[in-house]
This record gives C-alpha cells, sequence and structure tokens, in this order.
C-alpha cells in the first residue's frame, strides 16, 4: 500500500452523533458498531506517563506532546494550516486564508475568534496571535480518534472547558473535553479530523467546496470510490501525503496537468496529491479514452457531478439581503431545512448533484486581493484561472462557480473586509450597520472605509477534485461529444460531435438536395414518358 | 435474349460487402458528426472504427484483385468522347423516348463510359481523401513530424467533404442502375453475375 496509506485506530470508527465542525453541531452519521483495526503503530498513547494527567487547557497537552515530539511544533510552524498565509511563486501574491477576501464570509481579519475555531492553534483571537508559541499548536484537533474533541465555535480555536451552550440561546449544552483522554488516544489522521473543518468550510456543511461535506465522513463506492468506507477506505492524507506535517495538494498551486507519471520512490517528483501520481498517465483500458488525457483532466470525466452526497452546497450568497427578517424570522429554511434567508448573511441558494462548469486551467491562479479596483458594472472574479488550449499546460477542469454579491467601498472602487463577529457595537452581527462594520473591518487591514456603502456581483470558481464516481458512472462520451454537450463553451479545440464546419455542412447537404432533386424530376417524367409510350 | 456472365464471384463479394460498410459508416460517420442520434456517440465511434478496418482490408484485396486479373482496365476511360456524349444524351432524353440502350456490356468492357468515368473519380479521388483522411483522424493523437501541431479541424473537414461526395454518388448510384435494359437488370446481373442482353 502506498506509503501514506495510514493504518490507525480510526479506522472503521463511525462518525460519532455530534462530531461535527465546529460551526455546525447537527449529527452527521448513525453510530456505527465498530470494528477498529489494531493500530499498527509502536508506541500506545495511553501506557505515557507524560499524558497521565488531569489536563486543564489544549496548550498544557501541547506540552506533553512536544516532550517527545520535539520537532513538531517547528513543523506546523512553517504551514499554511498555521500561518494561514501563502505567497505564490507564479504571482507573488500574498494569499491565504489569512489575506484573501472572498465572497463567502469575505475575510477572516476583525473576525478572528470565530473563524480560527478552524485554526490549528490555539487562542487566535485579533491581530496579536503570537505565531511563535509552540504550545498554541493544537495537536488534538488533527490526531484525536474519540470523535470527542471539538473546537468551541467561537473560542479562538480553544475547545470548550467548562459545559458551555451552544448555539446561543438554544439551551443545548456542550459538554467539556476530556483531555486526558483525548491524549491517550491520540493517532492518524482520519477522513474525520480533516473533515472537522475542511467538510464546514465557508461557514457549514458543504458550504465552500461542492466536492468536500460530511457526506464524506463515510462515503460508500458510488461517492467516493477511493475513500469508500466499505471499501478502500482511503483517508484524505492516503493521496494528500505529508512529510514533516506539510501537507500535498493546494488549491493555491493546483497541479493542473501532471506529466511526472506515478510516483516512484527515488525517481522524480514525488509531491504530488494528483490522480496521475498514483495512476499514470494512461491508466484505462481503452485506448482511445487514453488519448483523452492530454485535453481534459481526469476530474472531468470522473466526477460527473458534485454535491453528490445528499447534501446541497451553497452556489449562490447575496449579502445586501442580510440586516432584516422575513415575516419577523431572522431564519428562513426551505422545505429541505437549508437556510435560504439568514439575517446575519442574507440570502442563499443550494444545489445537489450539480453538473460543473468546464474551462481550462493550467494552474496559474491570481486573486482580485484587497486593495484592488473593482468594477461594479462587471462584477468581479475572486480568483481567475489561466489556460487556454495551445499553452501546452493546461486541461479542461470542472469547477464549482460560486456566485453572490458581497460588500464593498464604493467610493474608492476596492472589496471591503467586514466586522462581522464580536462583542462590540461595530460587528455588523450586533448592530446590523454596515458603515460602522466596515469602517471597522478596513481599519484591522489598515485601510480607511470611505463612508460610500456598495455591493458588487462576485464570482469564485473551486476546481473541483472530490467525489469521484466509480468508473461506471464516468461521463460517456456523448456527454460532452454532442451539440448542446457539457463542453459546449470549451474554445480551442476541434471536437468531433460538437463541432462542424457550417459552409461546409450547407455545401454537402445541398448537394445531396440537388442530386435528389435531379432524380425525383428524371423520375417523374421517366414514368410520365413510359406511360404515355404505351 | 441472351446472357452475359458479367460479375464474377469475387466482383460480387467485393461490391456487396463494400456497399454495407459504407452504408454502416456513413451512418455511424454522419452521427459522430453530430446529425442525429442513432447508436449514441461510442458505439458510433467504435462501430465506425472497426468497419474503417475492415474497409481497408477490403480495398487492399480489391486493388490486389484487379491488378492480378487485369480488371482494372475496366476503368480507363473511353477514348471516344462521343460515346459518353451519347451515354448522356440516352440518360437526358433516350430513356424518355423509349430509345435503344446505347451501350452492349460484355464481360472486356462492363461498364458504360458513364460509369467508367465516375468510377475512376471514386477510386481515384473519393476514396483517397476519405481513407487519408480517416486513418489521420484515427491517429490523431500520434501525429508527429510535418503533423505536430497541425488542426485536427482541417482533417475533420476534409473527411466530412469525402463523406458527402460518397452520400451524393450513393444517392446517385442508386437511381442510375434502375437505367439498364430493364429496371433491374443491372440489380439482378451484381446479384447473380449475369446480366440478359439483347441480341
Ligand atoms: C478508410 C475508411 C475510414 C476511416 C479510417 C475513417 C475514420 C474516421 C474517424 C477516425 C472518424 C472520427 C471518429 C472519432 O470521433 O474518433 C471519422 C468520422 C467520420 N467519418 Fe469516417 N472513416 C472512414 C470512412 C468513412 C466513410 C466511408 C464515410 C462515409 C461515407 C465516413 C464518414 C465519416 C463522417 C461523416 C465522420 C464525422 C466527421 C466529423 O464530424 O468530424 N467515414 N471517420
Amino acid at each position: 500500500m502506498a506509503a501514506g496509506r495510514s493504518a490507525g485506530g480510526h479506522r472503521g470508527l463511525g462518525l460519532r452523533p455530534g462530531q461535527s465542525g465546529p460551526a455546525n453541531a447537527a449529527a452527521l452519521t448513525a453510530p456505527e458498531a465498530s470494528e477498529a483495526k489494531a493500530s499498527s503503530s509502536t508506541t500506545d498513547h495511553s501506557k505515557l506517563e507524560a499524558l497521565d494527567k488531569d489536563f486543564q487547557t489544549g496548550p498544557e497537552v501541547t506540552k506533553a506532546c512536544l516532550t517527545c515530539h520535539t520537532e513538531a511544533a517547528d513543523q506546523i510552524h512553517k504551514t499554511k494550516h498555521w500561518t494561514w498565509e501563502f505567497v505564490s511563486p507564479e504571482t507573488g501574491q500574498r494569499l491565504g486564508k489569512r489575506n484573501i477576501i472572498n465572497n463567502f464570509c469575505v475575510a477572516v481579519s476583525s473576525n478572528e475568534p470565530r473563524c480560527t475555531s478552524c485554526h490549528i492553534g490555539y487562542g487566535w483571537k485579533d491581530g496579536n496571535f503570537d505565531f511563535a508559541s509552540k504550545e498554541n499548536v493544537d495537536c488534538l484537533v488533527c490526531h484525536d480518534t474519540t470523535g470527542s474533541y471539538k473546537k468551541f465555535p467561537t473560542g479562538a480555536g480553544h475547545p470548550n472547558y467548562a459545559s458551555k451552550e451552544w448555539p446561543p440561546k438554544s439551551g443545548k449544552m456542550r459538554p467539556p473535553v476530556d483531555l486526558k483522554k483525548v491524549a491517550q488516544n491520540v493517532g492518524p489522521t482520519s477522513r474525520q479530523t480533516c473533515g472537522a473543518c475542511h467538510f464546514y468550510g465557508g461557514g457549514g456543511n458543504a458550504v465552500k467546496h461542492g466536492d468536500i461535506d460530511s457526506s464524506l465522513g463515510k462515503p460508500d463506492k458510488d461517492l467516493d470510490v477511493h475513500m469508500d468506507a466499505e471499501g478502500l477506505d482511503f483517508a484524505c492524507s492516503t493521496c494528500h501525503r505529508t512529510d514533516a506535517h506539510a501537507i500535498q495538494g493546494s488549491r493555491y498551486t493546483t497541479v493542473a496537468a501532471d506529466t511526472d507519471g506515478m510516483v516512484v520512490p527515488g525517481k522524480g517528483n514525488d509531491e504530488r496529491a494528483t490522480c496521475r501520481s498514483c495512476h499514470g498517465e494512461r491508466p484505462m483500458k481503452d485506448e482511445k479514452l487514453n488519448d483523452h488525457t492530454d485535453v481534459v483532466a481526469c476530474q472531468t470525466c470522473h466526477i460527473p457531478a458534485f454535491a453528490r452526497g445528499g447534501i446541497a452546497t451553497k452556489m449562490w450568497w447575496d449579502w445586501s439581503k442580510a440586516g432584516r427578517k422575513i415575516d419577523g424570522k431572522p431564519v428562513v429554511k426551505n422545505g429541505k431545512g437549508e437556510v435560504v434567508h439568514s439575517m446575519k448573511k442574507g440570502q442563499f441558494a443550494w444545489a445537489e448533484n450539480v453538473v460543473p462548469e468546464y474551462r481550462w486551467f493550467n494552474g496559474e491562479i491570481s486573486y482580485t486581493e484587497l486593495g484592488d479596483r473593482v468594477d461594479p458594472e462587471t462584477g468581479v472574479e475572486i480568483n481567475s484561472f489561466g489556460g487556454s488550449a495551445d499553452d501546452g499546460k493546461s486541461r479542461i477542469w470542472p469547477f464549482k462557480v460560486f456566485k453572490g454579491i458581497q460588500p464593498y467601498d464604493a467610493g474608492t472602487d476596492i472589496l471591503a473586509v467586514p466586522h462581522l463577529f464580536g462583542k462590540d457595537p461595530d460587528a455588523y452581527w450586533k448592530s446590523y450597520d454596515w458603515n460602522r462594520a466596515l469602517s471597522a473591518g478596513m481599519q484591522s487591514v489598515g485601510y480607511s472605509y470611505s463612508g460610500e456603502l456598495g455591493f458588487i456581483e462576485s464570482e469564485m470558481s473551486w476546481p473541483i477534485t472530490h467525489m469521484v464516481a466509480s468508473k461506471d458512472d464516468a461521463i460517456a462520451c456523448d456527454g460532452c461529444h454532442a451539440r448542446e454537450g457539457r463542453l459546449k463553451d470549451v474554445a480551442g479545440i476541434y471536437m468531433p460531435g460538437r463541432d462542424s464546419l457550417k459552409p461546409v455542412d450547407l455545401a454537402g447537404w445541398a448537394l445531396v438536395s440537388l442530386v435528389l432533386a435531379g432524380i425525383l424530376i428524371h423520375g417523374v417524367v421517366r414514368v410520365f414518358s413510359a406511360i404515355k409510350r404505351s | 435474349m441472351s446472357r452475359i456472365y458479367l460479375f464474377k464471384r469475387f466482383e460480387r463479394f467485393w461490391h456487396w460487402a463494400q456497399a454495407a460498410l459504407i452504408l454502416t459508416m456513413m451512418l455511424t460517420g454522419f452521427e459522430i458528426h453530430g446529425v442525429y442520434t442513432l447508436l449514441g456517440f461510442e458505439t458510433a465511434v467504435s462501430t465506425h472504427t472497426t468497419t474503417a478496418w475492415a474497409l481497408i482490408g477490403l480495398w487492399a484485396f480489391a486493388i490486389f484483385w484487379h491488378f492480378t486479373t487485369g480488371e482494372w482496365k475496366q476503368y480507363i476511360p473511353s477514348d471516344k468522347p462521343g460515346r459518353i456524349f451519347a451515354m448522356a444524351k440516352f440518360y437526358a432524353w433516350g430513356v424518355f423516348t423509349g430509345d435503344p440502350h446505347p451501350y452492349k456490356a460484355t464481360p472486356e468492357r462492363k461498364h458504360n463510359p458513364m460509369q467508367r468515368l465516375t468510377y475512376l473519380g471514386i477510386k481515384l479521388a473519393v476514396n483517397p481523401l476519405i481513407w487519408i483522411t480517416g486513418l489521420l483522424y484515427l491517429f490523431y493523437n500520434s501525429w508527429g513530424g510535418v503533423l505536430a501541431g497541425a488542426d485536427l479541424q482541417i482533417v475533420a473537414v476534409l473527411h466530412t467533404v469525402g463523406a458527402f461526395l460518397m452520400l451524393a454518388f450513393l444517392v446517385a448510384h442508386l437511381y442510375l442502375i434502375t437505367m439498364g435494359e430493364t429496371l433491374f437488370a443491372q440489380l439482378k446481373a451484381m446479384i447473380t453475375g449475369w446480366e440478359e442482353v439483347k441480341e
């Protein structure tokens, strides 16, 4: 099995009820009778003296971890999981969660204690977080195997150490975490630990990616051939292999066209989380299909739709509708239980089994950064993707295209950072006053807000790469080779079945029609003359 | 009336096999072209590809046969233009007035002057156009050398032009064979090999 295939005790564990992302309190999957496979680790953490303590806080546990794993915190400090920052080697743009403005919850700055409930650390509650702190690395959120460790949604990365109500005013109490039990049961990462944050990106289950949601906690083969809990049972880290806590595969530097062949130890580049790093370049039995791999990404045919796990993904988010109740209600759900209006966040649209949009993609991504001028007439592309038919490094990729309307500074024509979360009256979710929220938000990133509120249409695209269907469900030829197929708007290539040269078709059918007409006339005259003669 | 043996066994086999293959290829080809949906794109392509190899094989045999038997001479155009003119006049006028057929087929000269010319055109222009572009199309992914970077569209369009010419020929052909000695004389000859001719 591949080196990254972990074989820890988490395997076979169903998701515990209530084990969900910090942002979502819903239970995901029914508890499963667990026939946990024996751990292959050489250490049983429950036998370690350092962990046989009644820990009061997360950082105390981390200190204990570091007594043996001396380099772990330094390793984490170098990762995007810790810095939330990424400088694009292609464009030089300073990206990462910390810097980006998107069209979901827009931006982290000034909202830290809420957003950082998905940070791999403890205590990032404002702009003064100490990124050099070792004890503030959260080991447990990734290495918990009990399913009982949950960061508190507004706790700046801490779990709750005492019983605490969530959601606010719901009367439901979250029990405190048993840190000793969690620490004594650490193990490899799992779909559950990665999913605790990544399933809930954008503020809720399935909101952001479209191809990553809690249905991947325990998927069947139809949903994902590789993660199929009854089959291959891949963990995230099976493909996203790690070295020194650095994880391969990134949306900021997507490998759009992997031409390096299969990963062979000691040979070539082995830092890829691509399909081809395992499957090679011509993996199919049918050579005609293999002939497509220089044009089409694997994902394009093998992920016929996203949000396939029975959970709808968010497709539309209109912030301009926030701040009001509908019929006196701050939250309105549709018949399927999806929130379609929220006073805090505005209006939403959701969809399941969404057919992606398809575009050329060569791996180059550029973002509209804070301070870039935007045009309310055209709207703004939060991110845009390089690629074309003839640059030699592009493939046709599937995308989730997420659209919305978000606040911007109409005086300076730049995207705005809203201060959403907080107990202070400037927070939008307290006073519902955009001007105060934008003033405070922009100030936190070193800009001053002109006072002119505007809303702008925006679009953000997400390459789709998860929820790989079994091969029988891959898109068949005529999904694309048809006049109105999936790739009807992809330019730059001739595709049989989709394309034709209109004048040639016209001339061809004209010729055939003329011959037919000639025959008809000739035939009619022939019949009549024969009748006349006889 | 007498009978002459016009089409030998191989010739008839070749003709009908070719007819079946080309009909199949036309049907699947225009489906690939997106004109209609019949078998589905995938089956259309695989059928088209299989029959393409069959057709190329058949053509190879037929060419070999024509040269070893000397039958290729059947397609040499008549050196007397007047004969073609006589045929044309018959099709344009004589059939209506009941004139006798101006051409008497013999095993040495099976085809009338117009047929000779048309079949020669098909063999020298349309067939090569179709199979050269067809093979290029088939091996599109292995293009290298002078072809590297060339546009598939050019090949596809030329292949389609060939297909239209073939279709136009087929339509005309189906009608023209009814203008032998009798309505079905030529069809019968291609089935049994024997053609009935007036003394
Ligand atoms: C030597 C014989 C032939 C070969 C090797 C050949 C090969 C091909 C190939 C490879 C394709 C493209 C299929 C694909 O999408 O992969 C094609 C398409 C096509 N073929 Fe043929 N073919 C042959 C004969 C014919 C004949 C006899 C006809 C009709 C009379 C025909 C009509 C067509 C048409 C209309 C298309 C669609 C072209 C387009 O839309 O791009 N082909 N052929």
